[in-house]
């Protein structure tokens, strides 16, 4: 317990969800004002900077639909990162997952003869294997020799970048481009159809919710759910308890690189049509997806709120973009700071706060036994 | 077969010679990090300390004309940066790992929107590439494997990052150590940053690291955290990158790029494999921030 200046502080380990939900908004609002002292040491007034997020994404009814464009990866991608991070799986790889999607939908729609309705669930399902075992080899390696797979999946991002921008210059350069790095475009079945007047691909939107509320139910209501959650808060409790740490990190990983590829195919199948260099295909979706998984505090179906507000963020840089001329990388800005604070106010999770003013203590003997047996208590618990 | 006449051609001591230019801030970087790791503080932020180096020490050299005051302000500014880093994992005690994601994720935006107005502009007054700092290196490789094992500040160091709460129980102060081992760390990945822009390629592009500081974390592994080892492993790594260059007059540029990367996973499992020496190697306390009271 400690006090500070008239407010208290109070140990408590189990945070309610208003508290993490303030404790979140009071880290964003953090980072967006030092975001505001670096736009104003660029020499763009910060308050110009924030009426133009506001009013450009968030009040013009053209630009409010694009905010759920890169939601739509951050949710799948999110979704699995949050998911590997509960059982304490450190996955980097999301972004190079995300490529391994592309590259195997692009496979499916450009280079085989699948027929048109078959087309879409074709890709939907290589581009999940194809991310699955982009995943595979970290955790492999993870489990049978305990290498770090930090390192690894990051590695990972790299060899797939390179892999497609290979795949785009070289052998699947398209005929019928000629001089531009793309393949060609795909044929009509393997377009995403779009809610109207939007580029929100709903079929994939649609699809990273029904996962999020999959993957809250599989946490919560089922065994493998449960061994995860184990294994995430004590490996040693997993051992005691005879869960096999190799199947249930196999399995997470597959399923957190198998959702990284969906996000993959979403992008060219609803947005590009084609497969083109890797900076543009995903702008950085699958390393944003970790601050998206961070911020919902592993809860899957706040992944759902995460991902539309990094999407907002995404949004924000394109019409700083445009209207105060800012180069692209703002949002790399924003989004490093959110994540310094987000990681930064965690510890406050665990605190209770209470206008406490130092005088009313001290007019209430009454409280003093029990302040005592509680930090007895705490004593006890850590 | 081009290809091998011209590796007959080119003399080793040339490769070598091009390999110590991007092994350079390698060393530098990887020397950094296994300080700041050997106090028990990963730092995965060293792609953004040295894009701010790379960036702060080129405008510095622009503005001033001397490249050396270049090197000084990117060290400062990696310094800095680290700073961040040290406030956040120890201090605040948040996850090391994605607080040093975060700190690239904010060092490659931040000198991204900076450096807008400064690419594509020529340094008049470069840096030579090898002549200088490479010696440097080796000689502060050296001066820092004497000081880990043979200097009470090596003591100090290695037993922090081994066993915190002895090294509080015998009046160390852990949480200034560990400042101070991670603020050194980004002084040097800073300055291998300021290499990059100030020598090896005099000019600023934006994202110019392209992804070694990524690879200065896994040097740190793979030379065991020794800062004598990591001299061989930085120049291996260098020229490995000289060759992704070199052969791309053969070869398509995109796999040769990729090689470097795939070379990392493939040393690391090759480390691991060797009979767990490397666990041992590790120092006890990676990656955990400590607290008074805690085991």
């Amino acid at each position: 317990m400690r006090q500070l200046g008239p407010l208290r502080f109070e140990h408590d380990p189990e945070s309610s969800l208003t508290r993490t939900m303030f404790v979140s908004a009071l880290a964003i609002a953090a980072a967006f004002l030092v975001a505001g002292l670096i736009f104003w040491a660029y020499g763009v007034d910060p308050l110009r900077a924030y009426r133009v997020i506001l009013v450009d994404t968030l009040a013009d009814p053209r630009a409010l639909p694009e905010i759920f464009v890169p939601a739509i990866p951050l949710l799948l991608a999110g979704i699995g990162l949050l998911l590997a991070f509960r059982a304490q799986f450190y996955n980097i790889g999301a972004e190079g997952q995300l490529l391994a999607g592309t590259i195997a939908a692009t496979w499916i729609a450009v280079f085989t003869s699948t027929p048109g309705p078959l087309m879409l669930p074709m890709m939907f399902i290589t581009g999940f294997l194809a991310g699955a075992l982009w995943g595979l080899l970290p955790s492999l390696l993870k489990l049978r020799l305990n290498v770090n797979e930090v390192i690894t999946t990051l590695m990972m991002n790299y060899i797939a970048l390179y892999a497609v921008s290979w795949l785009v210059t070289g052998p699947w350069k398209g005929p019928s481009v000629r001089g531009f790095a793309y393949t060609d475009t795909f044929p009509d079945s393997a377009w995403l159809p779009y809610l109207p007047g939007t580029r929100i691909h709903w079929p994939t939107l649609l699809l990273g919710i029904a996962l999020a509320i999959l993957v809250a139910f599989l946490l919560n209501r089922t065994r493998f759910g449960f061994e995860i959650r184990v294994q995430g808060h004590s490996p040693e409790a997993a051992r005691y308890a005879g869960i096999n740490p190799l199947r249930t990190t196999l399995l997470v990983m597959l399923i957190s690189g198998g959702f990284a590829g969906l996000a993959g195919v979403g992008e060219v199948a609803g947005i590009h049509h084609k497969l083109l260099d890797p900076s543009q295909v995903s702008l950085g979706y699958g390393y944003v997806a970790i601050i998206a998984a961070w911020l919902a505090r592993g809860n899957p179906l706040a992944v759902i709120v995460t991902a539309v507000f990094f999407g907002l963020i995404y949004s924000s840089g394109d019409v700083m973009q445009v209207s105060l001329q800012m180069p692209a990388r703002v949002t790399d800005v924003f989004n490093g700071l959110i994540l310094f604070f987000l990681i930064g106010s965690e510890r406050l999770l665990h605190y209770r706060v209470r206008w406490m003013p130092a005088a009313t203590n001290q007019t209430v003997p009454a409280t003093l036994p029990e302040e005592q047996a509680a930090s007895g208590r705490e004593r006890w618990k850590s | 077969m081009e290809v091998i006449t011209w590796l007959l051609e080119s003399s080793l001591a040339g490769i070598l010679v091009r390999g110590l230019a991007y092994g350079t801030p390698l060393l530098w970087g990887s020397l950094g990090e296994i300080y700041a790791e050997r106090a028990g503080v990963v730092n995965l932020g060293v792609e953004g300390m040295m894009i701010l180096g790379a960036f702060s020490g080129f405008a510095t050299a622009h503005v001033t004309g001397n490249p050396v005051a270049g090197l000084c302000a990117a060290g400062l500014i990696g310094a800095l940066a680290a700073l961040l880093h040290a406030f956040f994992s120890i201090t605040l005690r948040a996850n090391q790992y994605v607080s040093g994601l975060a700190l690239s994720m904010f060092g490659l935006g931040l000198s991204g929107l900076l450096g807008r107005g400064w690419e594509g502009i020529p340094l008049e007054r470069p840096l030579p590439e090898v002549t200088i700092l490479a010696p440097l290196g080796f000689a502060l490789a050296v001066v820092l494997w004497v000081v880990l094992y043979h200097t009470r500040w090596g003591i100090i160091l290695r037993t922090t990052g081994e066993a915190p709460a002895a090294a509080d129980a015998l009046g160390i102060n852990v949480i200034l150590v560990r400042y101070v081992a991670v603020v050194f760390g980004g002084l040097l990945a800073g300055i291998a940053g300021g290499f990059l822009s100030v020598a090896y390629r005099p000019s600023w592009t934006e994202g110019m690291t392209s992804g070694i500081g990524w690879i200065v974390v896994a040097l740190a592994i793979f030379a065991s955290w020794d800062p004598l080892k990591a001299i061989w492993t930085s120049l291996l790594f260098g020229v490995l990158f000289h060759l992704s260059f070199r052969l791309q007059t053969w070869i398509p540029a995109e796999p040769l790029q990729m090689m470097p990367f795939a070379f990392t996973i493939i040393v690391l499992t090759a480390t691991a494999r060797r009979s767990g020496r490397v666990r041992q190697a590790a120092p006890e306390a990676l990656g955990l921030p400590y607290v008074r009271g805690e085991r």
